[in-house]
């Protein structure tokens, strides 16, 4: 029964939108933002779970600082930021070319489409799995293949700088088809009109490229950009299955490092501390994304 | 075929080759007798065996993963898809003061890395009794489930034609009325792709998996996967089975529902 109530149309559309959202703004609050706070909370204190005697006492910045100067972290901070420029760069560049590529051939577009989209589906630790079979050194194709040319393999997962060539080969396998289906359809979003305005004027396929393509492109580029740089900076499945962050501690990431310090040394504050820090590069970068769609955020025209 | 789409035809399929070849190796390993897999390789493959299956369900029982993600991955989707559906019809197509914060609310705690509230969310689920029980994953996995479902169903709910529930009103349908009625049947497709997405992320979810669950009783797949140890080495065989097995229901739904996948994903993000 539509009751009477105080006030337009307009007041009780909003009381309606606030009760749709509620439940899962709610739920949103609750178990993301809340525990959010909470890590904040942690980080201030010094709270191990190995040495429940000790309490949880407040120690404000302390576990920062020991942040700041723990070699392991420095380390593992390197090491992200170097897995993150490697991988990102292959994928936006692999991911470019079979855009543009994909975005020419019309045939078998909906089959090629599917293929690629099935790496990008598969869960990570598979991915990881299977990059590690390939490069085992036992029974590693890789090593067989390499070997068949003439070329002496390293013993991959022993090696410090070694290992890290499975791991980036791995993620760019799995995450280049995300990138290259973002652009393609940016590609496909560009007027054709243009092109065929820029051939009857003369430019070349690459001044085509340089001045059509890869202005309206930039969007989509961009997203591209910001989502991978997000998921390469918090990388934790691929490593964790494909090396255990080793050789001893050489390819171990930021995320790996945090997980260790909290589930396994149970150090709840320090690794609290070090999440916080995960999270503002992460919030940094969100900022960034929402800038850039952020036109559409408000979406609908008034 | 000008020679421009010759080259593009040629890149896409080296590209192509090399997506496949791993799952296809993956597959011939699968199947190869363990004395065999350490033998040189050979591409085309002979003799091969279910015997790394068979072992899988037999020996590992493989099925108690199977089941729990099953059950975490559905019951995170079914919620998930219902409360976002409503919360994200509000946010597309009423008018209300604050939704544009929510809006941000919303993608900001969808950029979050995980890894940023496993602290609290484990001394929560202890001091709940919840680690190491269905419950104490589904919760930790709608702090992503949730702002993708929302995320991606605003920008379905938007594309629809605004005269729809207009003319469902001029009816003297209610608001509630004309969302269930008129907007839910004609959104079908855009809730089965954002069902099938969140599907896809709760079923492959490593992270939470690993650090809310104690032993085999309630781990899910890809957990069971990458603790699979054997006595001396690598039981190779058997995990690439069993990453055929974890693989095959998302690649499955990915190649049926490709086209409205790609559309889910990307409709989002590129508007610029």
């Amino acid at each position: 029964m539509p009751r009477a109530e105080p006030g337009g149309a307009e007041q009780r559309e909003a009381r309606l939108g606030w009760a749709l959202v509620l439940p899962a703004i709610g739920t949103i609050l609750l178990i993301a933002l809340f525990p959010l706070g909470w890590t904040v909370w942690e980080s201030l204190h010094l709270h191990d779970l190995r040495m429940p005697w000790l309490g949880r006492p407040f120690i404000g910045l302390n576990n920062y600082l020991e942040a700041v100067g723990d070699a392991r972290f420095r380390e593992a901070l390197v090491h992200t930021l170097l897995f993150t420029v490697a991988s990102v760069t292959l994928e936006l560049g692999l991911g470019c070319v079979l855009a543009l590529a994909m975005n020419r051939t019309f045939r078998g577009r909906g089959l090629v489409r599917a293929a690629i989209l099935v790496p990008w589906a598969i869960p990570t630790v598979v991915a990881a799995l299977i990059w590690r079979f390939m490069f085992d050194g036992d029974s590693g194709i890789v090593n067989a293949a390499l070997t068949s040319i003439g070329v002496d393999p390293p013993v991959w997962f022993v090696d410090r700088f070694a290992a890290w060539v499975p791991v980036i080969l791995g993620d760019v396998w799995k995450e280049t088809p995300f990138v290259a289906l973002l652009l393609l359809a940016g590609l496909q979003g560009i007027d054709a009109s243009l092109y065929e305005a820029a051939r009857i004027d003369g430019a070349t396929a690459w001044r085509q490229f340089r001045y059509i393509t890869l202005p309206l492109l930039k969007p989509a580029l961009l997203v591209a950009l910001i989502f991978r740089t997000r998921d390469a900076f918090r990388v934790f499945d691929l490593v964790y299955v494909m090396t255990g962050g080793g050789p001893g501690t050489a390819t171990e990431p930021i995320a790996l490092y945090t997980f260790t310090s909290l589930l396994q040394n149970l150090r709840f504050g320090y690794g609290s501390a070090l999440s916080v820090l995960v999270f503002l590069v992460a919030f940094l970068l969100a900022v960034g994304y929402i800038r850039v769609v952020g036109a559409d955020l408000t979406g609908e025209r008034r | 075929m000008s020679r421009g789409a010759r080259w593009a035809a040629l890149a896409v399929g080296l590209l192509v080759l090399a997506t496949a070849f791993p799952f296809y190796w993956t597959v011939v390993a699968s199947l190869t007798p363990e004395a065999r897999l350490f033998a040189a390789p050979s591409l085309l493959p002979t003799g091969l065996v279910l015997d790394h299956y068979r072992a899988l369900f037999v020996e590992r029982a493989f099925w108690v993963p199977i089941r729990n993600s099953l059950i975490v991955a559905g019951c995170t989707t079914v919620f998930s898809v219902f409360v976002g559906s409503l919360c994200a019809y509000a946010l597309a197509r009423l008018r209300f003061r604050g939704k544009v914060p929510l809006l941000g609310l919303v993608l900001a705690v969808s950029m979050f890395p995980q890894i940023s509230v496993v602290s609290p969310l484990f001394l929560l689920l202890r001091s709940l009794r919840l680690i190491d029980t269905y419950p104490g994953l589904i919760l930790p996995y709608l702090t992503f489930a949730l702002p993708l479902t929302v995320w991606l169903l605003v920008g379905f709910f938007r594309q629809l034609p605004a005269e729809l529930e207009e003319a469902a009103m001029v009816d003297g349908a209610g608001r509630l009325r004309a969302f269930r009625e008129v907007i839910v049947p004609v959104a079908v497709p855009g809730l089965a792709a954002t069902a099938i997405l969140t599907f896809v992320y709760s079923w492959n979810e490593f992270l939470f998996a690993l650090s809310f669950t104690l032993g085999p009783e309630r781990q899910t797949v890809p957990v069971a996967i990458a603790l699979f140890r054997g006595q001396y080495q690598v039981p190779w065989g058997q995990v690439l089975a069993a990453a055929i097995v974890a693989t095959a229901p998302v690649a499955a739904l990915v190649l049926a529902f490709q086209r409205r996948i790609v559309q889910g994903l990307t409709a989002g993000a590129v508007k610029g």
